[in-house]
Parts: C-alpha cells; structure tokens; sequence
C-alpha cells in the first residue's frame, strides 16, 4: 500500500541514531572488558576468538586484540590436528578478509592476514593473489596490499615475467602509478640472473625504452612518475668501492687516502717497504665519520729522508683491495691514481649506456620539447641526456636549458642553481684533468655551491672568484694540496672549510660577507703556512682594531690587506 | 490534483508526488513510457505486429453529456501510431538450429506498414511467425532460441546513452531514484574509419595504451583536450567559423582530426567552433567520473528510466493505470483551464494540470513543426564488430557521414548489459532521416556486418536479424504555444540526440510551470527514515496544499487502481 510518505526529522533519526551508538558502545566496551580479563587470567579458547571477532570486526585496528588473538591460534595449533587447523586457518582468512572489507587499509587486518598465511599447512596462494588483484583495482596504491603481494609472491614463486605482465596491465590503466613503476625497477633485474650483478642499463635491450615509459611522458609529461622510471631505465650501475687516490708527503710526513665514495676508516691497513705502521686515520674534518678522503701522519722520520724510495701500500681490508705508491728519491711528494676512470667520473646518472641508445632517446625527447618548450621534466631529461653523451660540448645549451628551468620552475630556482654548479664542477675537472694540471679555475660561471671536492685532492691553486658561493664547506678541507685560494667577489660568510690545510699560504677573499673575526676567521688559525691574507671589501674590516686581533689570531700572517 | 500521460512525463510525474502532489498516471499501451519504452523480442515482435496491422479507426465516443455549463470539450487524438512508420524486418538465421544443407538463398521480405494498430489484448507476448525464413548459415543461434530465450532481451525503441555529467545522470543522483536502478560503463568510443573499426583515444588511460597514435599525436591530443577545458581568447577568435577550420590549424593531423570531429565532438564538418568546443568539453567533462567514457548506460536497458520515476511517483503515492486512456479534456470556457479529463470508460476525473505526450494531441492543434523523423535499426549479432580482451564491452561506434549520408550513432550492447542473450550482441543505429530508416542504415550495415549476402567475409560480425524503422523525432515539440488550454502541456517524443538532456530540461520546465514554487525532484527519503502507519488514509503530510479540492471520484477510484498499480509495477527482472 502506497499510502502519503511521512519522513522521520532530523531530530528524530539523530534521536535514534544516538541510541543505537549508546547500545553499541555498552556492547563494545563489555566485550572488550570481557577480553582483557580472559588474557590475563591466561585463557585460550573458542569464547575469547568469539569475543575478539566480534569486537575487531567494528573496529579492526585493535593490535592487542590481535596479538590476543594470535595467542589463541598458537594455542590452537599445538593442541589440534592439522585438518582441524587447517579449518580455523580458512576462517582466520576470511575474518580478515571481512575486516578489510571495512577497512582496507588497516595494518592490523593485513599483518594478522599475512601472519595465519604463513602458518596455514596448505596455502592457497592462488586465491590470495586474486584477492590482492582485486584489492589493488580498488585502490592501485594501497601499500598494505602491495607489502601483502609481495609476500604471496615470494611466498608462492610467481614467475618474473608474470608479474612483469602484472605491472603491465596496471600502469596500462593508471600510469601515475609510483608502486607499479617501482615494482618493475625490481623485476626487471631479476630477469637476468645470469649477469651476477646485472648493471641496470643491460636490461634496455630486452625492453624498447620507447613503448612504455615514452608514452607515459609524451602522454602526460606533467606526470613524474614515468620520468623517474625512465632515469632508473637510463641509469648507470653504482660505482665500484675502490681507493681512487694515494698521495703522500715527505716533508709533512703525511698521507692522504681518497676513495671512490665516503667510507670510514676500520679495516685502513698502511705498510711502508713492507713494514705495517701503526698510524691513527682521520677524516680532513672532524664533522666526517664518513668521507671519501683519509689522512695519517706516519711516525716522525720515517719518510723524512730525501734520498731514501719508498714505497708505501695502503690496504683495505673491507673490500679487499689495496693501492701502492711510491715515492722516488729526490721528490717531496708523489701520488697514484687511476686515469682511465676520469673521464666517465661524472658522465652523469645516465653514463653506462651506449651512445647511439641515449643519442636516439635524446632526439625523442627533444622532439617532446618541441611541443612542450617549458615542461620542466623535458628540459631536465634533455640536460641529463647531453651531460652522459657528451658533458662538454653540449655546456652552452645546457646553461641555456638551465635558464629556462629556472623560469619555468621558479620555486625550485635554486636547486636548478646547485645542480647547474655541479655540473660546471664537473666539465672543470674534466678540463683540469686533460690539461693534466693542477690548477682548478672556475670563475664567473654562477656558482651557488662546491661539490666533488674529493676530485680536488691535488689542486695547488683553486680559484673561485666571482660566483654566488656562501661558504667554504668542511669538505674544502679535502683540498690537502692547496695552496692559494682565490674567491673574491662571492658572498662567503663563513671559512669552514678552510681547516687544517697544510700547504695554503694565500687566501684572498675580497669583497666577500665575512662578518666577524672571531667565529669566521678562526679556523684560519689552523693552516700553519699562511702568509698573505685579503679580507678587503669585508664587512668584519670595519670592526675596531680588527688589525691587532688578526695578528694575533694568525701570527703567521705577513701580508694582510684590509 | 495533476492527472497526466507519459512519456517522460514519468519524470514530470515524480516530481511533483514528490512534492505531495496527487498524480494520476494514466497510459492506454499496456506498457509504460510509450516510444521511450524497452521491449523483450517476444514483445517486440508483438509492437512490430501492433504498428504493421491496418488501424482500427477509432470510434470517437460523444462525451457531451457529461459537460456541464460552461465547459467545452477538446477531444484527444486515439492514438500516436503516426511517430512510427517505415517498419522493416529482417532475419538471417534459420528458424533452426543445425540446419546446414541449403544454399543461401535470402528472402528479404520486406514488410512495410505504418498506422498503427488496436491496442494490445494481453499483456504477454503473442509469439508470432518469424517476419521472414532465410538462409541456414553456420550460426548457432536459431530464430527459435531468439524467441525462446525472447525474455532475456530488452530492446530500447530509443537508442541513447546518459553523459556521466549530463542532466539525467545529475536528476537520478540528486532525486535518489538512482537507487531504483544499475549501470554500466560503456567501455570504449569505436569509429568506422577507411573501412575498418578503430578504438578512438579519449581518456588519459586510452591515450597511454593506444597503439594507433605516435607518441607525438598522443601529445597533441593530450595537449587539444587540455587546453580545451577552459574557453580561451585563441577559442574565442574562432567563433562563427567551422569547428573543422579550427582542428586544421592546430596542426593535429588526419587521425586525430577525425576522433575529434566525430567521436569526441560529435558534430559535423560545419558544425560552427563554438559549438563543437562546447560539445567537446561536456564531453571531457564527464570522462573519469565513472569510468574510462563519458557514458553509462542502464543495466536492463533504457527502458528502466521511466519505469525508475514511476516507481518513484508510486511511493509518493502517484497512481498508475494502464490499458486505459484520456478521450477528452473538459474546459473551462471562462478560464479557459482544463478542469477535468474524460477517460476511455466515459469517468470524469477531476483535475488542476494535464501533461499529455504530443502523439495524442489532435493535429489541428498543435503548432505545425516541420515533422523531423529519426532512422532507427536495431541489430541482433553474433559478435562485436571489434573483438577485445573482453567479450563484455559497450560500444559507442560513431560513423562518420559519407556520400550525404547522415552521421549515423551505433550502440553496440553486450550480454552484460542484460539486454541480449550470452552469443549475442544488441546494436542499436541511429540518424536523422534523409530517407526511409532502410536506406539511410542499411548502407552501414553492409559495410560493417555480415549480412546474408555476405558469405566471404567471415571476420565481420553477422546479423541474426534486425529491424529498421523510423520515429518522429521530438527535439522540436514544445511544451507550450499549443492550441491547448493554459494548464495542458504537451511532452514531446524522443529527440535524436546522444544524451537525455533535452527531455529532462522539457520535464524540469513543465514542473516549474505547474508548481513554480516548488522543488524539482528532492532527494527522497532513506526507506528508514519514512514513516509507515497502515491505517492512514487520508493524505496528512509533504507540503500538501490545504485547500485544493481533490477531483471528485478520485477516492472510489483510488483503491481499484491501487490494485491495477500493483501488478503493473511488477519489476521484470
């Protein structure tokens, strides 16, 4: 009978509604109660699973009730046949499955899931994939499910290729998908097991670069996802741990160890013509547990001697590999590196691949910037791409992409700086390195920050003038070699870096932001050789009797402009 | 206090029970919703029959006895068979299944007919010859199996779909009537192009995975669809000129030009910028929101909207009636306002507002619009016309005008849809009509099924058996302006338009004439939340007006036509 409608109001259904939460939470907080007491008095049985299900069903990210909960199945499980758990199993799993009904995001569901998974006798994996796969269609970034996947997989030995296919059809429908893409960056190593350490960019040859992470970037170049994936495609291998340089010092007795990437110090062994020395290493800076470059004085006189070779090996017992070096009669100093890794040094993130295959994806993504002049991702791609073919002849049309990323993006101005500095360190380096000087100039190119000063280790004169640099971090202090230092026309506040330098004798850094004597030009103090010192155009000049504090300061001192 | 007749009147029916209004609806077919309405094949074998069949001419009963002072009579139109016409049909399959001798030797008996016929005796479906025995061919499905398994299909006589944002979709959400019924996505926008059936590109998904488009055109598409979400001063210099012109000098190529014109937009070469903009935008617009197209289409078929917003006039208590018929309208002569109607039975039912569908009102009434007919076929098949990972695709094929054809709207339903039987696909066509349904369609056809003539063209999808017709097309009907006392208003037909908007604006603007002050359509209630008290009779609550005297009668005849209501409101599923 359809008679005229009457509605409730609004009071009336809020009037109900409380009621009905009242009698729920009487209900709640009695199960609840009831649960607590049955544990601590230790008992496991079939009544505290009833109550714990209840009770975790309207709220299923109660952790103690499923700890309580687990207790009882462990129980269970000693005092039952495997049939019979078995059965509770199957019923845990789909408890849970309810639970995530209500919330799939709830870590407790998931972990209590993934827990009776495990201990299940017979695993039906196939389903818990399905479940999975259904899960992530509702939601393609739920983390939970995507821990839990793994687990089926590792679990159940899904093939590579299958799941590879899996990712497939995921970022077919969604590519904004960081979980998807990521998950590929992992699958696709392990196609290639033959390769014992298989470098990432072998792995271009059995996927076209071009079919998928292409169209996700031509389709969206808005989307980073698909850039990041791509710079992952492109990437080089890590480079090998090694000892990149030996230097050492007959008149300072010294030695300085720099490696390919920062390291401690344990497992540093130094034998000098055979004999182990016992040497204390430490860092150029006392800020560095960890860092590419190493010093040790050796025993006073043992090296002193100019007439005397000497060779010295320095080992490395971590990775099982040493360097030697040796140190001919008449010289004052000597060292020993490698030149041939030089110049693939900073062919950038994307330097292993061959060249026709990155010279091809740079003409497809130029072909994007054409019809994307300001995407941002474009033009970094674009820079990358040219530093790993070809870092110096590609620097005016890197500046000038640089130009345009800082207009487009201006928010992140100044990382595009900093990376811009990078950059520039690196093809002066290179340039250094095929002058085979030991000379390191890079004045007016913009300057915002100093890297690969680990690269620096035997630069005697360093000139960084005219540029937007702040300071002169502690890694300065790698630049064991130096001895003039010039950065005038900067900002620098702050001489850090200047630290423990053995060799430098001239600073000269006019017109500059030092402020004050005390806090800034302390650690000049440290560098026992230096002479001729230029604060002009310093604001810390104007300060009374700056001159008499100096002298004091840094006695060495013979030559100060103010 | 509204007593009223059809079509999307249904939607001008629910609201105003909604509002508390009293609604009388009333339909003489033994179905709802008239051309609007789904049949299963039995059915619509027995409408086939119904339109082909000579006319009875309808004996116009003097009903003058029952005017009284003051009161003239307007006499309605029996019937509306005239929105029907060119009726053909077709089969290709054998009556049954493994017959496989015979060489193919079609008959196409082609059996024309309009006017329409007496009305149905019985609701069931009168199973009737085949129209025509054709060829055996390899096909497993038999005319037989089409008639048994007849109940499983829902055939539309209209072929629309609902734009995700579209007013339809928007009404069903914010009346709760959506609840009344299901939908599905339809999966993907096809188009015939150089012969063969393409995928067009059209959500971000789409774009990424098509294989057709270079990375370069995958740009420029996305870059089109981008920048033509919001109106720009470049959109804007191009107003008054082609929308085609406009493609050309964005460079974007032969493809992507056609996907845009035809799929996207949907309009034609000459369609002016502004209006294919427009076009294109509403349809972006309503990508994403339920899936990858902008278009969902109701499970059961379209015939189910209707049915939804009489349900709701229903709860609201809105009475229903079918098999019977409003013969007269009593007017005022003073007010010149509809006070009464008189029914089939010789009732006179008292009334305040009378919507009636354009097909019943008398000619010499109605503001003389050039008659526009609708080419409509419905095709019965055995396969998608083109075959994807999934069986259970819905399809919108545009096919794009060739040769002064029209631009021709091709809806391919699959069994998921529950509107054909599993082996089965349900498509609909439909155009303007430059000539008879036949022969504007039947060229599409042969090109892109395999029709009985067909024998070496096996990848083609086959037609078990199809229906061609045409239908008054209703876009230029107007509620208003009608020879028509002031409280009658005239609903049209179906238009042959994509979407529902132009119904729904026409129902929206009829409830705001007759309750200006009211609200179109508020959400109802949650069934929890409405109160039942079996004994209570008289109408108590929701915004009734005190004061408007209900027709005389209506409480006699109220409880008969509950009865009637009940059975009639039988969901078929």
């Amino acid at each position: 009978q359809h008679g005229r409608v009457k509605i409730k109001t609004t009071a009336q259904q809020e009037e109900e509604k409380r009621k009905e939460r009242e009698k729920k939470l009487k209900i709640y907080v009695a199960a609840r109660d009831a649960c607590f007491s049955k544990r601590n008095e230790g008992i496991w049985d079939d009544e505290a699973l009833q109550l714990t299900q209840q009770l975790l069903s309207s709220n299923p990210d109660f952790a103690t009730l499923w700890n309580y909960r687990r207790e009882i199945l462990m129980h269970l499980e000693t005092v039952k046949d495997k049939d019979e758990v078995q059965k509770i199993y199957e019923a845990e799993l789909s408890f849970t499955e309810s639970c995530l009904k209500v919330n799939p995001k709830s870590y407790g569901s998931w972990h209590h899931r993934g827990w009776v998974s495990a201990r299940l006798p017979r695993p039906d994996w196939a389903r818990e994939l399905t479940l999975c796969d259904r899960c992530l269609s509702l939601d393609d970034r739920n983390f939970h499910c995507w821990d839990y996947r793994r687990m089926v997989v590792k679990m159940s030995g899904v093939p590579v290729d299958q799941e590879l296919a899996f990712t497939d059809r995921l970022i077919g429908s969604n590519f904004s998908n960081y979980s998807s893409w990521h998950y590929r960056s992992t699958l696709l190593p392990l196609l290639h097991p033959e390769s014992p350490d298989p470098p990432p960019h072998l792995l271009l040859k059995p996927i076209p670069i071009g079919s998928l992470v292409q169209n996700a970037f031509f389709t969206d170049p808005n989307d980073q996802s698909a850039w990041f994936y791509y710079r992952w495609l492109l990437g080089r291998a890590e480079r090998e741990e090694m000892i990149s340089c030996v230097y050492v010092n007959r008149d300072e007795e010294r030695v300085a160890v720099a490696f390919s990437r920062p390291v401690n110090s344990v497992g540093l062994f130094l034998v000098l013509d055979g004999q182990p020395q016992r040497v204390e290493w430490r860092s150029v800076h006392p800020r560095f547990k960890q860092s590419p470059v190493w010093i040790c004085n050796l025993p006073p006189g043992t090296i002193s001697d100019i007439t005397n070779e000497r060779n010295l090996t320095v080992h490395w017992t971590e990775k099982h590999t040493h360097r030697d070096c040796a140190l001919y009669t008449g010289r004052t100093e000597s060292w020993c590196r490698d030149s041939a890794t030089d110049q693939e040094l900073f062919r950038s993130e994307l330097s292993v691949e061959k060249t026709s295959v990155l010279q091809s994806e740079l003409q497809s993504v130029k072909q994007l910037q054409e019809l994307e002049p300001l995407n941002k991702w474009c033009l970094l791609t674009i820079i990358l791409l040219m530093r790993a073919l070809d870092p110096l002849g590609y620097e005016q049309e890197m500046l000038a992409h640089f130009r345009t990323l800082k207009e487009v993006d201006s928010m992140r101005s100044a990382y595009y700086s900093d990376l811009c500095s990078k950059f520039m360190i690196e093809n002066t380096i290179l340039k250094m390195e095929y002058a085979e000087v030991r000379v390191f100039s890079i004045s007016d190119k913009n300057l915002t920050t100093l890297c690969h000063l680990d690269q620096l280790l035997l630069v005697t004169h360093i000139n960084l003038s005219s540029n937007h640099l702040q300071r002169l971090p502690p890694q300065f202090a790698m630049l064991q070699c130096l001895e003039v230092l010039e950065a005038d026309n900067n900002a620098i506040e702050n001489l850090e870096g200047v630290y423990h330098l053995p060799k430098l004798e001239e600073v000269l850094l006019k017109n500059n932001s030092i402020l004050k004597l005390v806090v800034y030009l302390q650690t000049l103090a440290s560098c026992p050789k230096l002479k001729r010192l230029d604060l002009r155009g310093n604001p810390v000049t104007q300060t009374a009797n700056v001159e008499s504090e100096l002298a004091e300061l840094l006695p060495s001192v013979t030559d100060l402009l103010l | 206090r509204g007593a009223l007749d059809l079509p999307h009147g249904s939607v001008v029916a629910a609201a105003c029970s909604r509002v508390g209004q009293r609604v009388l609806h009333v339909d003489r077919r033994s179905y709802y919703a008239a051309n609007w309405a789904s049949f299963t094949f039995n059915a619509l074998l027995t409408w086939i029959q119904e339109h082909q069949a000579e006319s009875l001419s309808e004996e116009v009963q003097d009903r003058s006895s029952l005017v009284e002072e003051g009161e003239e009579l307007i006499y309605l139109s029996g019937s509306d068979s005239a929105s029907i016409s060119n009726l053909q049909v077709f089969c290709y399959i054998s009556e049954e299944a493994e017959e496989e001798e015979e060489p193919p030797n079609t008959t196409e008996e082609e059996e024309a007919a309009q006017e329409q016929g007496e009305e149905p005796e019985a609701d069931q479906p009168q199973p009737s010859a085949p129209p025509s025995q054709s060829e055996p061919t390899r096909k497993k499905i038999s005319y037989t199996q089409l008639e048994k398994e007849g109940r499983r299909f829902n055939i539309d006589l209209v072929s629309k779909l609902m734009y995700s944002r579209g007013s339809l979709v928007d009404l069903l959400i914010k009346s709760n009537v959506s609840r009344y019924a299901e939908f599905k996505n339809v999966t993907r926008i096809l188009t015939y192009r150089h012969g063969s059936v393409e995928q067009v590109p059209c959500s971000r998904a789409d774009v990424f995975a098509s294989r057709q488009l270079s990375v370069v055109e995958k740009r420029k598409l996305m870059r089109f669809l981008t920048s033509c979400v919001e109106e720009t001063e470049e959109h804007q210099a191009y107003n008054g000129r082609p929308f085609l012109e406009f493609l050309r000098e964005q460079q974007l190529g032969d493809n992507l030009q056609h996907f845009l014109l035809h799929s996207i937009a949907m309009v034609t070469e000459d369609t002016l910028t502004e209006v294919g903009l427009t076009s294109t935008r509403h349809f972006l617009r309503c990508l994403g929101r339920y899936g990858n197209t902008p278009f969902l289409f109701p499970v059961y078929g379209l015939g189910e909207i209707p049915q939804c917003f009489c349900r709701m006039s229903a709860v609201f208590g809105g009475i229903y009636c079918l098999r019977h018929s409003v013969s007269c309208l009593i007017v005022d002569k003073d007010s010149n306002r509809c006070k009464a109607v008189i029914d089939s039975r010789g009732q006179r039912i008292s009334c305040s507002h009378f919507v009636v569908e354009d097909g019943f009102v008398g000619a010499d009434r109605r503001v003389t619009t050039p008659t526009r007919l609708l080419s409509r076929a419905v095709l019965i098949t055995d396969a998608s016309v083109l075959p994807g990972d999934s069986e259970q695709q819905v399809s919108l094929v545009t096919v794009p005008p060739t040769d002064g054809r029209p631009a021709v709207n091709m809806v391919e339903l699959s069994p998921s849809t529950m509107t054909c039987i599993p082996g089965t696909y349900l498509v609909h066509l439909t155009c303007q009509s430059v000539g008879s349904a036949y022969e504007d369609l039947s060229p599409v056809v042969t090109r892109m099924f395999c029709t009985a003539e067909c024998q070496d063209q096996e990848n083609r999808p086959a037609v078990l058996w199809c229906l061609y017709f045409n239908m008054a097309d209703g876009s230029g009907v107007e509620p208003e302006g009608h020879d028509l006392p002031s409280n009658v208003y005239v609903c049209s037909g179906p238009d042959g338009a994509l979407g529902h908007e132009h119904a729904i604006k026409q129902a929206e603007s009829i409830f705001l004439k007759i309750l200006p002050e009211e609200e179109f359509c508020p959400p109802a209630p949650n069934p929890e939340d409405i109160i039942y008290d079996g004994e209570n009779t008289s109408p108590t609550s929701t915004g009734e007006e005190e004061g408007l005297t209900a027709a005389g009668g209506e409480g006699e005849e109220k409880q008969q036509e509950q009865q009637e209501e009940e059975t009639s409101l039988q969901p078929e599923e």
